[in-house]
């Protein structure tokens, strides 16, 4: 009876954000930067793009595996999730009172973020989209060689449990968008597409253009390692692993 | 006939003996990394692993085995001494991490979990492991997953593991470093004790010392410009309650590793000799030896005979890092006295680690008595009392005051110094060993009498009672004089 009520209560819930059910998004204006692999020689391009507001949050992903059966927690193929998605939750449809639902939804694989997106329209953003969003600080669109900015990144990495905080409880950047530092590590569509091996030493051989980023030294070296940590996390990835401190969110072309 | 039956008997005979001699001669050289490859593993067992300063059980003569060793990593806050905490990234819930144990031969099944909640990937380097990135390559696992690799060990030898994910030097710095022991065939000779110490440096945002919780500085780090070093992980891991400890008669055997990630150690225990040391931590043994370097990311087992009890401290002798970064652990030895080895107590036999003041010329100081016939004023004691005070009280007591913990008592706020003004200046003079309570925390450690005019002591403790929070006392030579005569 009392799961009939909560499932009452949810769907409830979803009739109310159907209306809002498409997450706000904002436009991002295209520009060129060096990501942190390149050398000035190697600028990257990028389009204006439309970029979610927020991470896709538990509440969100529980509408989408509702209508969407074949992505509840005992539904998934395995080969598109590994043992731990979704596994705080408390069955395929109940999140469980632990967790908040509008914290990020994270535990979820890239075929399951990349599901989602295609499903509302939208699509994963590139690294390279992303990074030219995230390296905006509160009032400049490129912060990177700040050592505010790079501080306040590395310092997330000695906070505990970020993950079960709400979505908007970081700072709002330059383009209106919150929370691509502090709270979970986001998923990108091409994520493992910059090799890291895991044995950084030999990646100092085989990809010098990484290394030369890292070899930089003073404020850049800072900014550096600060970006490397999530060129170690994607590179530590398989499309169907899921993480306590992985989630995502959505993007779609600019309609020209 | 019975003559050629001999011959024969002894001949065959002669020929199963050479056979057996030269098997058992080869078995013998375990060095040799080749026969150590092709050594034949029976059984399985789950490795043992321990917390510093303990090490697992010896190998004694057991079989080469398939040894099952289980490591996870965790990220977790932790104390780097009193009142400061640190986010410290671990092998197994320690730094350094938990101590692995196996002999030449094993085929050791290494499975690397990282714990969901962790927010970074890592992977080990096993300095023991022969083979690209040693291991690093095979082992690099994402928050919530685990890699399992396996490894044969060919040589014997102490080995350092860390971690090696980009940036290195980062993971290294937050803790991510241990030992691994490789035995030889039938163990390393029996001791009395055995015990892990492991020596690291750490860069932390605000100095040695400031409160809360401390951040990593990667510029300092890339500076090497170090807040704390410290032997396993913290300041005080080795101390008080905390001191390792032996009985008088005993040989302990110390595995010494030093994790880095910039500093290489001079490790040293004041008033012990090393009988053995093996070197590097690999086969050759040096003996009779003061202090032994151990390089960043290398490692040393040195062994001694304690003879006589007391407190015996651990250095790292590039000796500011043991006052005033942390680098200091205790032996304590119980046991019978032996007045031929070590006459017991006379204060002037005792170490002086930081060396008191240098005397002065005789007849300068002279000089400054008859100059002072007139009390000063506080203002002008005040500023000879700050020179002074840097120049004789600092390295222990500190800049400010606040002592360094577990190690020397504050003089900042302190009950123990207000309390008696008296017992104080009798300090100053005369020199103090043994327990003490300041502040609620107990001290026990030596206090060199300063070989100081009582003017400049008047001078000193005026200053010491006027800074930091104490009771104001201004103390006069006279006064000084008093307590020097009553002695």
């Amino acid at each position: 009876m009392k799961t009939v009520l909560r499932l009452t209560i949810c769907f409830l819930i979803i009739c109310f954000t159907e209306v809002n059910c498409q997450s706000k998004m904002v436009s991002i204006k295209g520009g060129s930067y060096t990501p942190l692999y390149g050398r000035d020689s190697l600028q990257v391009t990028i389009e204006d793009f439309q970029m979610d507001v927020y991470p896709i949050t538990n509440l969100e992903y529980l509408e989408f595996v509702i209508k969407n059966p074949k992505w509840q927690r005992s539904q998934v193929k395995k080969i598109f999730a590994d043992g731990s998605y979704l596994r705080e939750w408390k069955s395929d449809i109940v999140i469980g009172d632990s967790i908040s639902l509008n914290a990020p939804i994270t535990n979820v694989s890239w075929f399951a973020a990349n599901a989602y997106c295609d499903c509302m329209g939208k699509r994963l953003p590139t690294i390279d989209e992303w990074e030219y969003a995230a390296m905006a600080n509160e009032t400049m669109p490129d912060a990177r060689t700040l050592e505010t900015y790079n501080e306040y990144i590395l310092s997330w990495y000695e906070k505990p449990k970020t993950f079960n905080n709400e979505i908007g409880s970081t700072f709002k950047n330059y383009w209106n968008v919150y929370d691509l530092h502090g709270l979970v590590w986001e998923w990108t569509s091409d994520f493992n597409s910059v090799l890291v091996s895991g044995e950084s030493r030999k990646d100092v051989d085989n990809d010098s253009n990484l290394f030369c980023g890292s070899g930089a030294i003073g404020a850049t070296d800072l900014m550096n390692y600060a970006a490397f940590m999530r060129y170690a996390i994607r590179g530590s990835l398989k499309a169907k692993f899921t993480m306590k401190n992985l989630g995502f969110r959505c993007v779609k072309n600019s309609i020209k | 006939m019975i003559n050629f039956k001999f011959y024969k008997k002894a001949s065959t005979l002669l020929i199963v003996f050479a056979f057996v001699f030269s098997c058992t001669n080869k078995e013998k050289d375990s060095s040799d990394a080749n026969h150590s490859a092709n050594m034949t593993v029976k059984g399985t067992q789950m490795a043992e692993l321990t917390a510093p300063p303990f090490v697992p059980a010896s190998v004694g003569d057991r079989r080469a085995k398939k040894l099952i060793v289980n490591m996870e990593i965790l990220e977790q806050e932790g104390t780097m001494t009193d009142g400061t905490t640190y986010m410290y990234w671990t092998f197994g819930g320690s730094v350094p991490g938990s101590f692995i144990r196996t002999r030449v031969g094993d085929e050791v099944e290494f499975t690397l979990s990282n714990h969901p909640d962790n927010k970074l990937p890592h992977n080990i380097d096993l300095h023991a492991v022969t083979g690209p990135g040693g291991g690093a390559t095979s082992s690099f696992v994402a928050p919530g997953h685990e890699k399992k690799f396996n490894f044969k060990t060919l040589n014997p030898g102490l080995y350092v593991y860390h971690c090696a994910t980009a940036p290195v030097g980062m993971h290294i710095a937050n803790g991510m470093y241990g030992l691994i022991l490789v035995e030889p065939e039938g163990g390393l000779p029996k001791v009395d004790k055995e015990y892990y110490v492991m020596q690291g440096d750490f860069y932390t945002k605000g100095d040695y010392g400031a409160s809360g919780l401390q951040s990593f500085d990667m510029q300092k780090a890339v500076d090497e410009d170090a807040d704390y070093v410290v032997f396993n992980g913290k300041v005080g891991s080795l101390t008080g309650d905390n001191a390792i400890t032996a009985n008088v008669g005993e040989t302990v055997r110390l595995y010494v590793g030093n994790g880095g990630p910039n500093l290489v150690s001079s490790f040293h225990v004041i008033g012990e000799i090393f009988d053995k040391v093996m070197v590097e931590g690999g086969d050759f043994i040096n003996e009779n030896v003061q202090t032994t370097l151990v390089p960043a990311g290398g490692a040393a087992i040195v062994e001694f005979k304690v003879d006589v009890p007391g407190t015996f401290i651990l250095v790292d002798h590039s000796i500011f890092r043991a006052f005033n970064k942390g680098a200091l652990g205790m032996l304590k030895v119980e046991g019978e006295e032996d007045k031929n080895i070590y006459s017991g107590v006379v204060q002037e036999g005792i170490y002086h680690p930081e060396g008191g003041v240098i005397q002065d010329m005789p007849d300068s100081g002279k000089a400054k008595e008859a100059v002072s016939t007139s009390e000063k004023t506080l203002a002008q004691k005040m500023v000879t009392g700050k020179q002074i005070y840097m120049k004789t009280c600092f390295a222990c007591h500190q800049a400010e005051g606040q002592g360094i913990p577990n190690a020397f008592p504050p003089l900042a706020k302190s009950d123990y110094l207000n309390a008696d003004v008296d017992r104080a200046i009798g300090i100053v003079i005369n020199g103090k060993t043994g327990e003490i309570t300041v502040n609620g925390a107990k001290y026990n450690s030596v206090m060199t009498k300063q070989a100081i005019s009582s003017e400049e002591i008047a001078d000193v403790m005026t200053y010491i009672y006027n800074s930091w929070g104490n009771n104001k006392t201004n103390v006069t030579k006279m006064q000084v004089e008093q307590i020097k005569n009553a002695h």
